[in-house]
């Protein structure tokens, strides 16, 4: 029988709070997975952000914090200089990761801190109503880019730009909820190079919005393709 | 172990304190007039691997990493000044929301903005009052380098015990001046417990609600009740022969320590003079203070910015008889004749 629902997920908290269809459900789904493979849960922190991200703040069956604009790195990187032998985990999107908290993600890159960061691109500010982001990619019509985001400042590289300064120990990739089980493998990749490296981790996953994108599931799959043309997705940086 | 005496800097003896408080790790972004702090701490963390830091990329990553460290249950706290801590009310909002027992160092320059780099006492409201909500923060405003020492301590058990966010609001002069100090061995520190606990039911954090209800029942209420509670058990202050005291001083600081030399100058020519000195900026002690006002003709408000502490004084003694003079150099500091001086001006 498949195992449709992670062991690690908190069963009172579903169905959960995303939009339908979001691909939020996708990553937590594949994170709860690599947590149960991994054993780790009660060994496990979990730091999530503002926007969407923080619709997780009681989504998995592991200590968890809230907090915002990409300070969940900072928030894990003090947790885990406190407690060293536990596994640190934050999870946020694209605005928090690479707008607003971009120097806390690149400083954790650069100083190789021993955390986990899990990043969901969709392209778009979600929670606020699907503002352009870094990662809108060039064309694409949002409330605050209504003629199409401009050709250069749009479609960030997050990973490309992380994987440059970051330690050789570091683990970097991009993947995507279009293959789930790829994804599944990359995050106990990354976790493991928490534990067995003691080194930073880093996943950008790129991920579907059918309430901003004002399209069905069919349509995001077709979007998310286009998407992955833009941002290869595989390994940047560490063992393959 | 005995008490013993140091000539040391506010900086020193704000890292002395802060292991008398317990602290174990910090983080910190260098800004003068604080910088000290950080390298001090450092310095001791060289000797004892105990102690943990981290020079981070700015000052909202130090608040967070220290609320990181908060919720291991370690004693973590940060030293910061001016725009740094302007940045730093975002972490300690956060902190002021979910009850975390963050603790800063203040030391403030001249603003606004870059401004300058050695003193004023202008950081008043941002760490009182700053932040997004209502300002549930405690703040220890010592007069000496000896108090730096003692609130830098005392700071770590106020903010465990009581969950609120703590600041010691120090000043550049405080920070950079060398004095002879008695370092004496204070009570045991209150203790520290992870908030997130290692074992059991996972706990969840959150400090965003979905519905103003919500977020006042569940949240504010309590904080707010907590507060409430706690005030009368943390505010402190000092009275300086107010007993018989026809005219009132209030300044709080290292401004306060020269309004005490200036009731000495005015005692010693007869004029009954006294002085009220808010140790705790937030809450203040306004029962004692309302004691002593309706018992002066005039007050006088001395301050190193432009009436931030009158602010709170006429808030909390509003009903108060008696005349009240703002005296205030934002940025600039004074001499006790100088006190003397502008407050005979005002007569």
């Amino acid at each position: 029988m498949v195992q449709t629902m992670p062991k690690s997920w908190n069963k009172e908290t579903k169905p959960h709070m995303f939009c339908p269809g979001c691909g939020h459900g996708i990553v937590l789904k594949q994170l709860g997975f690599a947590i149960d493979k991994l054993n780790i849960a009660s060994n496990t922190t979990l730091g999530i952000d503002i926007g969407c991200s923080l619709l997780a703040w009681n989504f998995l069956n592991i200590n968890t914090v809230q907090t915002h604009h990409g300070r969940t790195t900072a928030t894990m990187i003090g947790y885990k200089t406190a407690k060293p032998k536990r596994i640190a985990i934050a999870y946020m999107g694209d605005g928090g990761g690479y707008a607003i908290g971009l120097q806390s993600l690149l400083y954790a890159a650069f100083r190789n801190d021993p955390i986990t960061v899990i990043l969901v691109n969709n392209g778009n500010y979600g929670m606020t109503g699907g503002q352009e982001a870094p990662t809108t990619m060039p064309g694409d019509v949002t409330p605050t880019s209504p003629e199409g985001a401009p050709e250069f400042g749009s479609g960030f590289k997050g990973p490309e730009l992380v994987a440059s300064i970051a330690h050789e120990k570091a683990f970097i990739v991009r993947a995507t909820v279009s293959k789930p089980l790829v994804l599944n493998s990359m995050i106990d990749k990354a976790i493991e190079n928490q534990i067995k490296n003691n080194s930073f981790s880093f996943i950008e996953v790129l991920s579907i919005c059918p309430t901003n994108w004002k399209m069905n599931a069919k349509q995001c799959f077709e979007k998310i393709d286009v998407m992955e043309k833009f941002f290869p997705t595989g390994i940047l940086k560490g063992e393959r | 172990m005995k008490s013993s005496y140091k000539f040391i800097t506010g900086a020193e003896a704000a890292v002395l304190g802060a292991l008398e408080g317990g602290a174990e790790i910090m983080y910190g972004y260098p800004i003068t007039p604080s910088t000290e702090i950080l390298q001090g701490w450092i310095e001791k963390a060289q000797c004892n691997k105990q102690l943990k830091y981290l020079q981070t990329e700015d000052e909202t990553t130090a608040g967070f990493a220290v609320i990181g460290s908060l919720l291991a249950g370690a004693k973590a706290f940060t030293a910061t000044a001016g725009p740094g801590t302007i940045l730093m009310q975002d972490p300690m909002s956060m902190a002021e929301n979910m009850r975390l027992p963050f603790v800063a160092i203040v030391m403030q320059r001249g603003g606004p903005s870059t401004g300058t780099v050695n003193f004023s006492q202008q950081e008043v409201f941002l760490t009182a009052f700053g932040g997004n909500g209502d300002g549930l923060r405690v703040v220890y405003s010592p007069s000496t380098v000896e108090e730096v020492y003692l609130y830098c301590a005392k700071a770590f058990s106020t903010a465990w015990k009581y969950r609120f966010p703590t600041v010691v609001l120090g000043d550049g002069h405080l920070s950079k001046m060398t004095t002879g100090v008695k370092i004496s061995k204070l009570i045991k520190p209150f203790a520290s417990n992870p908030i997130l606990p290692d074992s059991g039911e996972p706990v969840y954090l959150r400090n965003c609600f979905s519905s103003e209800d919500e977020f006042y029942n569940d949240r504010l209420k309590k904080n707010i009740t907590d507060w409430d509670n706690a005030k009368s058990k943390i505010s402190i202050s000092e009275q300086y022969e107010t007993y018989d005291a026809k005219e009132l001083i209030i300044a709080h600081g290292s401004v306060a320590q020269n309004a005490k030399e200036a009731v000495d100058i005015f005692r010693a020519s007869g004029r009954k003079v006294g002085l009220f000195r808010p140790v705790t900026l937030n809450p203040f002690d306004s029962e004692r203070l309302k004691k002593i006002a309706n018992t002066v003709k005039k007050i006088y408000i001395v301050e190193s910015s432009l009436n931030q502490l009158s602010h709170i004084v006429k808030y909390e003694i509003y009903d108060a008889k008696a005349q009240m003079v703002e005296i205030s150099k934002p940025a600039v500091g004074f001499s006790s004749n100088e006190i003397c001086k502008l407050i005979m001006e005002s007569d």
